[in-house]
């Protein structure tokens, strides 16, 4: 039984994509640009550019000259194939089996599925006005083999569905682009005055070989169905999903916990088997009357451990109004990363930043008190003390440099230095006595100064001189003076911290 | 007769210190370098796999309790385990920790805003299996909340160390030891200019099963050290000793 096939092609993939973007566009001619050899050639024209006589390739200068008032934006590299990627998977609904076609088309293998939709017309309507309600333009056409329908959708001028077994007839007034040829055997074929497919397609096929190159007699086996073409399709992303219909509305905690717990294990045995683990995962609750009720939890680091996620799970319970009663479970996993299995080590040494109980210990306060009470430090370059240390992202994450042990540093540190009053003998000198808090130190030794600039690239502001002073009971302390010696009483002291 | 009485009595208490949970030495945990302080603990081994309390009252005494900590975190977690440190206002400045011995990037501080849910985090990590130690800073706990972080650690037989900053009433609680640090003058050579090495009154006021004590601790570079008694020399001259 022959495949059938549906080619579909993007006029203006790209920039029909600016214009859903922004719509005002649509009146507007302009065009994609991108550097090539030090100036802005066109990489794709509006429909409304085209019109006015832009095209792909032409410097954007030329174009300027032709279109005042012509509007360039940067091509993004790839783009195309990120469209036509999203394109292939949103036609999944269609077909299981969807390909990309560089650079600018779909095929879509529909064998056996055009009668589901009512029929071959219908199945190819629908689907050429779904796509273009999105905004695309497009042509598409249906065929036996993917190269006839390439053909007829680029080429063709008449009915875009050939029937069983006659592509061979739809393609004989076709010029020989349609065939999908190189171009240096359109060249000569254009020499030659070969202009339609039905000039050269009944010669000898030993003369066309000599002539042309096997190439030119696989297009046309292709396109007429005597070679197999294989089409790649795109793997539809797979969704972590667990369902859970009852029988009966569940109106208890008891009930919500069993249904849980049910679907967590399902999940987790999908995920595992897939060598995954879950981020995020959200319960949705189906009640009878119609509203739909949603709990969420986020992992630290990807887990399959059921019982551990139930238990975050379960202070999120409480937020779950049953009402009339639930009918539907939905646990979905929005979120997975690949998941190393975890090393089995030979003695245990304790706990590491790695481990997975860490995390899930983590996981278990972040879902109870916030994501934000959990603080983790790395050095960071600079002396100036607040600026020293930078919050670390992830709890693997290492410092790049060595903690510093060259100056000391204070075991508290104030989050803002508190002024004191100060009375210093020579203005490069530590302060013989300090009053702070009401309480009078008298400072027996001293270690200083160490000067820190404030980072003028990073904010302005004046240097401090650091002091470690000790008063005459023994307490430590990090005092500084703000910026120079000016005369005046005891301004601009401060105290930062407290030593051990 | 005498000698074999002692011999049991020794034994009883060695079978009751078991069963009050105190092991007898275990070579991975063991050594903190305290010296004579260690050996007011029973069997004369720094409890690990239990909760000890200190008590401060002023922020100086905090600053010299958290140095302190921090050298008994250092060898707790030598291979590599991680600590957590729990807090509702926490002013402890990570660099520092580097000149305790610990690397301050092993250390994953949990900064919350209400003391109960310090008590409630620090019951759920002290209930996590293979951490090195937990650090809770609280004002104020009770008997059975104590009872309850001792329950966990007999479990998981992780360290715990609570921060006790101004608590307003000190009635007993369960912890395996209270300390009170308080800083000292630190000492140098006779005429050398400067501040010398972190000096503290290390005092164990409270200790299960155990001789409390006062002592003097100094941190130097190579760890802790008992700084031995001086004979009282003649009164030095009072001068400004800076540099």
């Amino acid at each position: 039984m022959p495949g059938r096939f549906i080619s579909i092609w993007f006029r203006h993939l790209t920039t029909d994509w600016h214009i859903i973007r922004q719509p005002t566009l649509k009146e507007q001619a302009f065009v994609l640009a991108v550097t090539a050899h030090g100036r802005m050639v066109v990489a794709a024209a509006s429909a409304n550019a085209e019109q006015q006589g832009a095209m792909s390739g032409m410097a954007v200068a030329d174009v300027r000259a032709l279109i005042p008032g012509l509007q360039v934006f940067d091509e993004q590299p790839g783009m195309a194939l990120r469209l036509l990627t999203a394109l292939a998977k949103w036609c999944i609904r269609y077909t299981p089996v969807a390909a990309i076609d560089q650079p600018d088309g779909l095929i879509l293998d529909i064998s056996g599925c055009a009668h589901l939709w009512g029929g071959e017309e219908l199945y190819l309507k629908e689907i050429v006005t779904r796509i273009r309600s999105h905004g695309y333009r497009i042509r598409a056409a249906m065929a036996d083999t993917p190269g006839a329908a390439w053909a007829i959708a680029r080429y063709g001028k008449e009915e875009p569905i050939i029937k069983s077994g006659e592509q061979a007839s739809a393609l004989m007034s076709l010029p020989p682009v349609a065939l999908r040829l190189e171009e240096a055997t359109l060249q000569r074929l254009q020499k030659l005055g070969l202009y339609q497919v039905k000039s050269f397609i009944a010669m000898p096929r030993a003369s066309l070989r000599r002539r042309f190159g096997p190439g030119m007699l696989l297009r046309i086996d292709q396109a007429l169905g005597w070679e197999n073409e294989v089409i790649i399709p795109v793997e539809p992303t797979l969704i972590y999903q667990e369902r859970l219909p009852c029988l009966e509305p569940i109106m208890t905690r008891t009930g919500i916990e069993i249904a849980l717990e049910r679907l967590l294990e399902a999940l987790c045995n999908s995920l595992r088997q897939k060598g995954m683990g879950l981020r995020t995962a959200v319960l949705k609750a189906c009640r009878v009357d119609g509203k739909t009720e949603q709990a969420e939890i986020g992992t630290n680091r990807a887990s399959h451990n059921a019982t551990h996620l139930f238990k975050l799970f379960e202070n999120k319970i409480n937020s779950i109004e049953p009402a009339l009663g639930i009918e539907l479970f939905i646990l979905e996993a929005p979120k997975v990363e690949i998941l190393e299995a975890p090393q089995e080590a030979l003695w245990n040494s304790g706990l590491s930043l790695e481990s997975m109980a860490l995390a899930e210990l983590i996981d278990r306060i972040t879902n109870k008190l916030g994501t934000n009470v959990i603080h983790r430090y790395l050095p960071a370059q600079h002396y100036w003390p607040e600026r020293s240390i930078q919050k670390a992202n992830a709890l693997q994450e290492k410092p790049a440099i060595e903690w510093s042990n060259q100056v000391p540093r204070p075991v508290q540190l104030l989050h803002k230095p508190d002024p004191i009053e100060v009375s210093a003998p020579i203005p490069d000198y530590p302060p013989m006595l300090f009053r702070y808090k009401g309480k009078l130190h008298r400072i027996k030794r001293a270690d200083g100064p160490e000067r820190i600039e404030c980072e003028w690239w990073l904010e302005q502001g004046q240097h401090r001189d650091y002091y470690m002073v000790e008063d005459e009971e023994g307490q430590r302390y990090w005092v500084f003076r703000l910026g120079h010696y000016t005369g005046e009483a005891s301004d601009g002291w401060f105290i930062h911290g407290f030593f051990a | 007769m005498l000698a074999g009485r002692r011999d049991i009595i020794n034994q009883l208490q060695k079978d009751i210190l078991l069963l009050q949970g105190f092991r007898p030495h275990v070579a991975a945990t063991g050594n903190m370098g305290l010296g004579p302080v260690e050996a007011a603990f029973p069997n004369g081994v720094f409890p690990t796999g239990a909760v000890h309390e200190f008590i401060s009252n002023a922020a100086e005494q905090t600053a010299a309790s958290s140095g302190f900590l921090a050298g008994l975190l250092a060898p707790l977690m030598r291979q590599g385990g991680a600590c957590i440190w729990i807090s509702a206002s926490r002013t402890l400045f990570p660099p520092a920790l580097k000149s305790f011995g610990v690397q301050p990037d092993q250390v994953v501080f949990i900064d919350l805003e209400r003391e109960k849910d310090v008590l409630w985090a620090m019951e759920e990590a002290l209930k996590c299996e293979g951490l090195a130690a937990v650090v809770g800073e609280m004002k104020e706990i009770g008997f059975t909340a104590s009872r309850r972080l001792q329950l966990a650690v007999e479990q998981s037989r992780v360290t715990g160390f609570l921060l006790r900053y101004q608590p307003r009433n000190l009635h007993a609680i369960a912890s395996v030891a209270r300390w009170s640090i308080k800083p000292l003058a630190s000492k140098l050579e006779a005429g050398m200019p400067g501040v010398g090495f972190p000096r503290w009154e290390v005092a164990l006021q409270k200790v299960r099963n155990g001789k409390p004590g006062v002592w003097e601790i100094e941190w130097t570079d190579k760890g802790f050290r008992q700084v031995p008694k001086e004979v009282p020399q003649r009164l030095e001259v009072e001068r400004r000793k800076i540099g």
